[in-house]
């Protein structure tokens, strides 16, 4: 606010005016009901869902930033966490999903397996779901612990109230698949998916 | 038990409290049948079915019968050997224990193993139009066939309502009540007889 507004003191008063730019008002207003009001849609597909659980239940309780809701239906969900491994078989259902999400939409990856396949570099795994989706927040740890997860959380809040309805450098569009059904170039997908660590000496051909 | 049908067993193991018999593969539907339905044998419970590979080429793949008799409180394994350069197939065991469905289309998926008879031998893990290969076998790399860009092309192109056939679902019989919408879902899908 301090940014975007001035306000007039008087002498020995409460400020009686303020001066915004119109548009940072209004982003103002729109990110900060957006960014405080986030209803996410759960994928758990492995171990990160129980942490995700915890996140969720009493302890840690990520309802006290405002993700009060869970929607267990991608048409009432505006941030979807991918929390576990993602095989291929289910590839085309999490792009469905993303797909029936409303715009505005944030994707969360929880967890080292959604972000990069990791230890599962297999012919059965994604490696990292952006290839998929695209990714607004990778939360790292195996599989991370609710503060790692609620960290995460605060950090898409902060880019969310980033954003911009009238900059287009700074505004979410949509981001379809291209007419060969993928996300990102095969090159790209293929630099993403490189072995790393100790699957370098594991041999593609046979 | 060789006594019996005399020709079928073709060692036996004892090992660890655990019994294990290697039969023919040409007779193992008739050894099967004689565990299953001979008193005092009573082999009722079919546990797992299962194969395997070793890293020595020379040793042929085994599919491996995990029977229980609930009665006597017995279990027993059975082995079948099938040379990998050969016809990998063997009889069903489906017509004596049902729930030898699941377990065979699934040695099918993971060895490309055939069962003779089974009565819905399709893939059951990997999705219906995969096309690497069998991803248990020795030869098949870790990271599958193809380039990591082709498998996220086929995945994304894939249909993931295509998994279901009309018997799965139960409806094959309800065909002309189904919703038009529903029907056009169906016959785009690439599983499933649609009725004439």
């Amino acid at each position: 606010m301090k940014r975007v507004i001035e306000s007039k003191e008087v002498a020995g008063q409460s400020p009686n005016y303020l001066l915004a730019k119109f548009q940072d008002l209004v982003d103002w207003a729109v990110n900060s009901s957006r960014a405080n009001s986030l209803w996410p849609m759960p994928f758990g597909t492995a171990c990160c869902a129980i942490e995700f659980m915890a996140t969720a239940a009493s302890r840690y309780d990520f309802a006290r930033f405002g993700m009060e809701r869970q929607a267990f239906s991608p048409r009432q969900a505006d941030v979807l966490i991918c929390a576990g491994r993602l095989p291929f078989k289910l590839a085309p259902v999490i792009r469905r999903i993303f797909d029936q999400m409303p715009q505005p939409k944030w994707v969360i990856s929880m967890g080292a397996c959604a972000s990069t396949g990791g230890i599962f570099d297999n012919y059965a795994m994604v490696q990292g779901i952006d290839t998929i989706v695209p990714v607004d927040v990778y939360v790292p740890g195996c599989p991370p612990r609710p503060e790692g997860l609620l960290y995460g959380i605060l950090l898409l809040h902060k880019k969310i109230k980033g954003e911009s309805l009238f900059d287009a450098e700074r505004r979410r569009d949509e981001q379809p698949l291209d007419e060969r059904g993928l996300r990102l170039s095969p090159a790209e997908i293929d630099e993403v998916s490189e072995p790393f660590g100790n699957s370098v000496h594991q041999f593609r051909s046979s | 038990m060789n006594s019996q049908i005399p020709g079928w067993l073709r060692e036996t193991v004892a090992r660890d409290g655990e019994t294990i018999v290697y039969v023919a593969r040409e007779r193992l539907l008739e050894a099967m049948t004689w565990l299953n339905q001979t008193p005092g044998q009573d082999y009722d419970y079919l546990v797992d079915v299962t194969a395997v590979e070793f890293r020595d080429r020379e040793r042929p793949l085994e599919v491996v019968y995990f029977l229980r008799s609930l009665s006597r409180r017995a279990d027993l394994r059975v082995k079948v050997e099938l040379d990998a350069a050969g016809d990998l197939a063997v009889d069903s065991v489906w017509g004596l224990w049902h729930g030898a469905d699941w377990l065979e289309r699934e040695v099918f998926d993971m060895f490309g193993i055939s069962f003779h008879g089974h009565p819905d031998l399709r893939r059951i893990l990997m999705w219906e139009t995969y096309a690497e290969g069998f991803p248990l076998r020795k030869d098949f790399p870790l990271r599958g066939r193809f380039s990591r860009a082709e498998q996220v092309r086929q995945a994304l192109n894939a249909n993931p309502e295509a998994h279901y056939s009309l018997d799965e679902l139960s409806i094959a019989d309800a065909w002309g009540d189904l919703p038009d919408d529903m029907r056009e879902r169906l016959k785009r899908g690439e599983r499933g007889v649609v009725p004439e």
